[in-house]
């Protein structure tokens, strides 16, 4: 167990590079045509994980925003942090496959009327801007504070982004996940499931690489102040 | 290849260079890490160095009074 949690990174990377191969190729030569959309629909096994992967990253990201606030404990700044570096990535790959899809589908790269799209990008940015405000103020206590209360604010949007398509009834935006459960073929969601898990687990591989050389550079200023 | 299956193709690949792009990155951090260690090993050596040799003198000097 102990061996496990010390080579999580290992074992994170692996599984994604396994689900991710298995998933592309399930995508690619397993799965049926959709009836409406033929062959450009399998984008969304590769958009709507890295969307819903970016909003986990921003959830995991505010909730380690709330530990540094209710603890004080210094190692949830970079934790936090590091989340919503990675949700960043994520909103990236969102926004291309996303902007792809829409030419496939629409004949445009964006619009503008879609408030599922409008929302997603205000998300996106908003966490930009997070690194504007962290990296404007000097560290210590004070920068850890604001920086964790922006980073809850911004998981105020995260419902709001998922919710807006059925809340707006805008028909543009497609609605795969109702009430009533997964509005596809049982092929078509393993497969689904398939990449989301994959993408999961390559966010947290991500999350404990980009940790591990966070903390590495923190350790290795605090030397060198030491033997300055 | 229909245009519908170069668009897959391509937000495939957008993916893919996201993630090669990351590990690019990386790996300039990783090599900026490796030159901080080597010059903070060879800062800890050059300390030690000259403890050592402040050290036999002291003693010398000890002895002496």
């Amino acid at each position: 167990m102990t061996s496990l949690r010390e080579n999580r990174g290992v074992v994170l990377s692996a599984g994604a590079a396994i689900l991710l191969l298995v998933g592309t190729a399930l995508a690619f030569w397993w799965v049926p045509n959709d009836a409406d959309q033929g062959f450009s629909q399998r984008i969304f096994y590769i958009h709507v994980p890295a969307a819903l992967t970016a909003y986990a990253c921003f959830g995991w990201g505010a909730w380690k925003a709330l530990r540094l606030l209710s603890t004080r404990v210094d190692r949830y700044d970079l934790e936090s942090y590091t989340a919503i570096h990675m949700g960043v990535i994520f909103g990236i790959v969102t926004l291309a496959t996303g902007s792809i899809w829409a030419k496939v589908s629409w004949n445009v790269w964006w619009t503008w009327s879609s408030r599922q799209l409008v929302l997603f990008l205000v998300l996106f940015l908003f966490y930009s801007a997070y690194f504007m405000l962290r990296y404007s103020t000097d560290p210590g206590p004070r920068r850890s504070r604001m920086s964790a209360v922006y980073a809850l604010f911004g998981v105020v949007l995260i419902p709001v982004s998922f919710l807006a398509i059925r809340l707006a009834e805008d028909f543009i935006h497609p609605v795969v996940f109702n009430r009533d459960g997964p509005q596809m073929d049982g092929s078509m969601f393993l497969t689904f499931c398939v990449v989301f898990a994959g993408t999961l687990a390559l966010a947290g591989a991500l999350y404990v690489n980009e940790l591990t050389g966070k903390r590495l550079d923190r350790n290795l200023r605090e030397l060198e102040e030491a033997l300055a | 290849m229909t245009s519908a299956e170069k668009y897959v193709t391509a937000a495939y690949v957008v993916v893919l260079a996201v993630v090669l792009l990351y590990v690019v990155v990386y790996a300039f951090k990783l090599q900026r890490l490796d030159r901080e260690v080597a010059r903070l090993a060879e800062l800890a050596r050059d300390r030690h160095s000259d403890t050592e040799s402040v050290e036999p003198e002291r003693e010398v000097a000890e002895t002496r009074s």
